[in-house]
């Protein structure tokens, strides 16, 4: 599938088509409209950051591109195809790591592979592989709650990345750990991204975040979201966040979002 | 660690004694006759005496076998009930009524009934039984079942995992803690629903002789017995933690029975 990406021209690999997605209210509440007309396109091998207030409809993105919920209006494609359901080409990562307490870290690893039905030993020898290359060798015999946090969001990476999705979405992966842990953790994921050539909509609170892991950010207004705004990252060296945190540029790109922000908060 | 398990295992055998010498000397000291509290080793000799002539194994057999027969059936139903109720909210929102009011309904007050029905065969007894552990069992999968993680599900839905698969991959193993919490309550609750069916007739079971011990107004025989009852509920109750701990192997450990 990642062959083409030679071409001069990379592949549209995520695409949402003016897409609205309304809640309908339940009882009294009143319907929400949760995004509004959102249009936008992720190339092969892109990290875009998603930013925008609380609740302006960022999960809700992300939901639609697993196939675990529907457009009220629109179109979401994955690799040109209409998302009808979940799909073997996305895979997600939240801020709750969902590691199963009654598996080890390998079976966590393994989950999304043994429910494609992909044979144990081949799973095993993915899992492993996956593991060492999110810095957890020691540990695929471990249960979750032997884990520290950031080991744990180590390990919910390994479990995305075991079943090779095209697209990966991550849902503020990162928000519950500590600032240390979330630097070592950030210049993992971008080495991972880059080596492994990953398509990646990345949903964060945190504009540094955004800046220094992203090709492009993505600004959203407050409910209904829209995007309001398209920032294009042109520091060098995607694959090294926190180098990208020490350049000069950083802080332009900063005030620029900050102002965004507020702008989309204040709109209401 | 087991430095502290060996002190409390001395301590806890120390009390046993000076219980068992409480019981066989203070009693006496205090003036209540024998026939009220019988000494230990009156209890005592009351067993060797019914191992002799009343077949006291027969008994303890026959309420075992029905407890493990009630304890398994309620069980199985209780799963099945609360898994199939935690799966399909609008099922569970018709019942619900119902099955509140066949909960609050005194369970051991169906055994006369159930007597009526199969005369004294080991049906009432075990059905006694059946329903009084099937709702600690219902409850706690039905209470579990709803309460899963969304997003734990959503996980295993986004790699295409179909109905079936969530229910084994997510929906059981998640529900297993708050299961094993209902079955350790189960596991008693077995014993005190078959002894109440053999309490109402027949001439089989310890719950039998509880009767017939009262009848010859055999104080030691009655002691007998509930120390009996208690031993298999005991035993039911360990079967069932210790299977817990092997199948929640998983968890982080916590002090034994604390849960
Ligand atoms: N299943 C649902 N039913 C009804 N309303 C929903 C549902 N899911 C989301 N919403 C509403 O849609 C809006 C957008 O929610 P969403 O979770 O996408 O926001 P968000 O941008 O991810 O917020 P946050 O930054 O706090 O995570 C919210 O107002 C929310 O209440
Ligand atoms: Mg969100």
């Amino acid at each position: 599938m990642t062959q083409q990406a030679g071409a001069n021209v990379a592949a549209i690999r995520l695409e949402f088509r003016n897409v609205t997605r309304r809640f309908q209210g339940r009882g009294k509440a009143e319907a929400v409209t949760a995004i509004e007309s959102v249009s936008l396109q992720v190339r092969d091998g892109e990290v875009v950051s998603l930013i925008g207030p609380s609740g302006c409809g960022k999960s809700t993105l992300l939901n639609l591109t697993a196939g675990l919920d529907r457009p009220s209006v629109g179109e979401v494609l994955v690799d040109g195809q209409p998302v009808t359901g979940p799909n073997a080409h996305v895979a997600f990562m939240l801020q709750k790591d969902l590691l199963l307490p009654w598996r080890t870290i390998r079976e966590n690893v393994e989950f999304g592979l043994e429910i494609r039905k992909v044979p144990a030993a081949e799973r095993k020898s993915t899992a492993l592989a996956m593991l060492k290359a999110c810095h957890l060798e020691g540990f695929p015999d471990h249960y979750p709650h032997q884990l520290s946090g950031g080991m744990r969001q180590r390990a919910a990476l390994a479990r995305t990345m075991a079943t090779d999705p095209t697209v990966v979405l991550m849902d503020e992966p990162f928000s519950a750990l500590d600032a240390q842990t979330k630097m070592i953790l950030q210049k993992d994921l971008a080495q991972t991204l880059s080596s492994m050539r990953k398509t990646c909509l990345f949903i964060t609170h945190d504009l540094a975040e955004a800046v220094a892991l992203s090709d492009r950010v993505l600004v959203m207004s407050h409910r209904p979201g829209r995007i309001i705004e398209e920032i294009v990252i042109e520091i060098p060296g995607r694959d090294n966040p926190l180098i990208r945190r020490e350049s000069p540029m950083m802080n332009g790109y900063l005030h620029r979002l900050g102002e965004l922000l507020d702008l989309a908060h204040a709109k209401v | 660690m087991s430095d502290s398990a060996r002190l409390a295992a001395i301590g806890g055998l120390l009390l046993g004694i000076v219980f068992l010498a409480v019981w066989q000397w203070v009693p006496g000291l205090l003036g209540v006759p024998p026939f009220i509290i019988p000494p230990a080793s009156e209890v005592w000799n009351e067993f060797l005496y019914m191992i002799a002539n009343e077949r006291v194994f027969f008994h303890v057999g026959a309420t075992s076998l029905s407890v493990i027969a009630g304890f398994v059936l309620g069980a199985l139903l209780g799963m099945v009930v609360g898994y199939a109720l935690g799966m399909s909210p609008s099922a569970e929102m018709v019942l619900s009524p119902y099955i509140l009011a066949l909960q609050i309904a005194p369970k051991v007050a169906f055994a006369p009934l159930f007597v009526m029905w199969f005369g004294f065969t080991v049906y009432p007894k075990i059905l006694v039984a059946v329903l009084i552990v099937f709702f600690p069992v219902m409850v706690n999968v039905l209470g579990a079942v709803r309460t899963i993680d969304r997003d734990q599900i959503n996980l295993a839905r986004a790699f295409s995992a179909n109905r079936l698969e969530v229910f084994w991959k997510i929906e059981i193993p998640a529900s297993m803690p708050a299961l094993f919490s209902g079955l350790r309550i189960a596991a008693t609750l077995a014993v005190i629903g078959v002894v109440v069916g053999e309490l109402v007739g027949g001439n089989v079971g310890l719950g039998y002789l509880l009767v017939y011990g009262q009848g010859q107004a055999n104080t030691a025989m009655v002691f007998v017995v509930i120390l009996l009852l208690t031993l298999i509920g005991l035993v039911a109750y360990l079967a069932v933690a210790v299977t817990e701990g092997r199948v929640l192997h998983y968890l982080p450990k916590r002090d034994f029975g604390a849960r």
